[in-house]
């Protein structure tokens, strides 16, 4: 199939001929980063435009129009009105704390983007243990969060962070546990592994039922780990004003922004990669005809239609349910997909040993 | 019984809430004792819109003091405008020709409907879905334009006049409320699809902020918010005015007194309204729009008091006269204040969110309460 491995392998080639070692791989680092941090920006742009559109879309309305055709300018317009704006430090606040936070928040977001295979040998860090990495560095961004209310210096600020804080730390243990699910599965927490083990169909279909629930699980909980509505109560607008982020203005405001919507494109591409085969074109078992032609369509285009497809579902959900409250929040997690969680863990696994999946 | 209205322990938080808020429909500023996340007392701090109407109207002659009236509770513009005429035919003596009840009537209901498809927008939008709020606009903008092509406004509406109203209906009133009846059955259904069967509304509403038959008397509690506790109070059936006798509907009563019986009480009255319209639409007599009156009222000495049902609760206009051209005294019975008084004995140990979901389903219009 269609692999950009050619084109990684020319440049690196290229660059060990003309340069010693060192310097080459100082400037794999650059062109990394580089592409990470164009990466970062594009899909920021993209997704706040798409949010607004989707929106209007549910809400039989028409979006951003007038900004460029169709409103393609307009997040372009939002990047310039955040930067101009001037970025007040509250009186009372613990001015390093304050600051600091958006940009552990923005670079937890970042780091995150490593394991991920965006397309066939096109990921910046194939580390064998993928998958508990982004568990674990997500994990980081709750320490920015609780920051950000705390060094506020503001009644509600503190109320959203702590409320914001307990969510997400909930929520982590049902993300976690449907991860594990297909782990056992898969035997391998390497992402590029998980990919190619889906060679033959992808494991919401191979491992029907409890692939299946587990995928619901996950949906539901990284709903939540992102501070999405229905779960967005610590920045419930109409009760506690915008929550943690209440305080911050201008660019900081703008890196918290931006690091919510990297979040859900990171979660969902998780989501993509584990249950719906990440790059890897749709194939049915042992179909080679059908499965060939799948492959005519690049692995870059599966991966990012499968990421957008799981993004707009996370969007519907928020223009269509209303809030929960907060005790009703952590009831949902803690006595509800915890306990199907572990118990389609254990289902799982008699699934793996005994081999009935396809 | 008189609480102890609670002392701030060690640990508690007052914060304010409004009076620039999303959440609070107007300015109303309420000051909040919380315990961690349990509210200990709720204590509203008003008169952020007090613009002194009561006093205003002491200047004003008994044919302009009505149109202050639309001000008041904006959602219900027509029927405070009702009760202020009727008041004043009341004094007067006057009797009201046939097709001008007709038209009040109609006028009525189409605003008590707008009114309530207003309340369910805000009130989902309060509770964190804002796309109910978009649906129900659609249906309200029809009877916006209904109302600017009859009555030339779509929310301060002055149409009433003390005798009947001010001007005869529009020839394409009948076809236009008819075409609403149609879309409003199709779409009635998806009120209930998106919001009222959803289960995360249901538990955000269900058993939250509730109100006791006998607490809901001793409050003053009137209107849809009383009826969800089970208390008979609508105006229209206990004290019928024009030709609400002579109309085929129910009055709509729910037991439980909780968050979800007070909304299921407005989306059933919604639907009596349709009836009532329905009834009313293709039956309007001939005859004058107004009665003769003299061009410059006057009140006898005396006083006069009226009471209809706004889509708020029961409103009541109470008019003494010196037998001038102007009143010597006016004093409106708000529904909204009375509703108000009830929000600190509902929400008392529930959480923020409880008191965001009750103050929606009191369905307050804070310019009402304040005058």
């Amino acid at each position: 199939m269609f692999s950009l491995e050619s084109l990684t392998t020319l440049v690196q080639d290229w660059l060990t001929k003309t340069f010693p070692p060192l310097v080459a791989l100082l400037f794999e680092f650059v062109i990394v980063g580089v592409l990470a941090i164009a990466l970062f920006a594009a899909l920021g742009l993209v997704l706040v435009l798409m949010e607004r559109k989707v929106a209007a879309w549910i809400q039989i309305r028409l979006g951003p129009n007038r900004v460029g055709p169709k409103g393609i300018f307009q997040s372009a317009a939002d990047t310039v009105k955040l930067i101009m704006k001037e970025g007040l430090t509250p009186d009372g606040a613990d001015k390093f704390l304050f600051n600091l936070a958006p940009y552990i928040v923005m670079m937890v977001a970042m780091l995150v983007l490593a394991p991920i295979g965006f397309a066939k040998g096109f990921h910046i860090w194939d580390i064998n243990i993928g998958v508990l990495y982004v568990s674990a560095i997500s994990s980081v961004s709750v320490i920015g969060i609780l920051m950000a209310g705390w060094a506020s210096n503001n009644k509600y600020s503190l109320l959203g962070a702590m409320r914001s804080g307990a969510q997400m730390v909930s929520y982590e243990l049902s993300v976690g546990l449907s991860v594990l699910s297909i782990i056992v599965l898969t035997g391998s927490l390497n992402i590029n592994d998980i990919v190619l083990s889906q060679q033959n169909g992808w494991w919401i279909f191979k491992a029907h039922i409890p692939a299946i629930i587990s995928f619901v699980i996950f949906i539901i909980a990284v709903t939540a780990e992102t501070n999405r509505a229905p779960f967005d109560l610590s920045e419930a607008e109409s009760e506690l004003t915008a929550g943690f982020h209440t305080e911050y203005s201008g660019m900081k405001f703008a890196l918290f922004f931006l690091a919510e919507y990297i979040n859900i494109f990171i979660v969902c591409a998780i989501g993509a990669t584990l249950f719906l085969g990440g790059w890897m074109p749709f194939h049915i078992g042992n179909w080679e005809s059908f499965n060939h032609i799948m492959d005519y369509i690049p692995s870059f285009i599966w991966f990012f239609g499968k990421t957008f497809f799981l993004i707009f579902l996370i969007m519907w959900f928020r223009w269509t349910f209303p809030r929960l409250r907060v005790d009703q929040l952590l009831n949902l997690e803690w006595k509800y997909l915890l306990p199907i969680s572990m118990v389609n863990l254990i289902v799982m696994t008699l699934v793996a040993i005994k081999g009935w999946h396809f | 019984m008189v609480e102890e209205i609670g002392k701030t322990a060690e640990g508690d938080l007052i914060i304010n809430v409004g009076p620039q808020h999303p959440a609070t429909h107007g300015v109303l500023h309420l000051v909040i004792t919380l315990n961690g996340e349990t509210i200990k007392k709720v204590e509203p701090h008003l008169g952020y819109i007090h613009r002194s109407i009561e006093k205003m109207c002491e200047s004003l002659t008994y044919r302009q003091f009505i149109y202050t009236t639309s001000r008041m509770d904006y959602l219900s513009a027509h029927i405070n405008n009702h009760a202020c005429a009727l008041t004043v035919e009341k004094g007067l003596g006057v009797e009201i020709p046939a097709r001008a009840q007709v038209i009040r009537v109609l006028m009525d209901e189409l605003t008590r409907i707008a009114s309530h498809e207003l309340w369910w927008g805000a009130m989902a939008m309060d509770l964190g879905a804002f796309t109910p709020f978009f649906y129900a606009f659609r249906e309200r903008e029809t009877i916006n334009d209904i109302m600017e092509e009859t009555c030339g406004a779509r929310l301060t509406m002055n149409y009433m006049v003390p005798g009947g109203v001010m001007i005869d209906l529009h020839p394409n009133f009948q076809t236009r409320v008819k075409n609403f009846l149609k879309l409003y059955k199709q779409k009635i259904h998806e009120y209930d699809e998106v919001v009222t069967g959803n289960i995360i509304f249901q538990n955000r509403m269900k058993g939250v902020g509730y109100l006791s038959k006998e607490a809901a008397i001793s409050y003053g509690v009137t209107g849809p918010a009383a009826r969800g506790s089970g208390v008979s109070c609508d105006v229209r059936k206990l004290y019928p005015y024009e030709i609400y006798n002579q109309l085929d509907f129910q009055e709509v009563l729910e037991t439980e007194g909780d968050s979800f019986a007070r909304y299921m009480v407005r989306l059933r009255e919604m639907n009596e309204s349709i009836k009532i319209i329905e009834q009313l639409i293709d039956n309007i007599p001939e005859g004058d729009f107004q009665a003769k009156t003299k061009a410059v009222l006057k009140l006898p000495k005396g006083e006069f008091y009226q009471r209809v049902e706004t889509a708020r609760g029961e409103l009541g206009v109470y008019i003494v006269s010196e037998g001038g051209t102007t009143p010597y005294r006016i004093k409106f019975r708000s529904p909204g204040f009375s509703n108000l008084s009830c929000l600190d004995h509902i929400t008392r140990g529930g959480k923020i969110g409880d008191l965001i979901a009750s103050m929606g389903t009191l369905d307050l219009v804070i310019p009402d309460i304040d005058r």
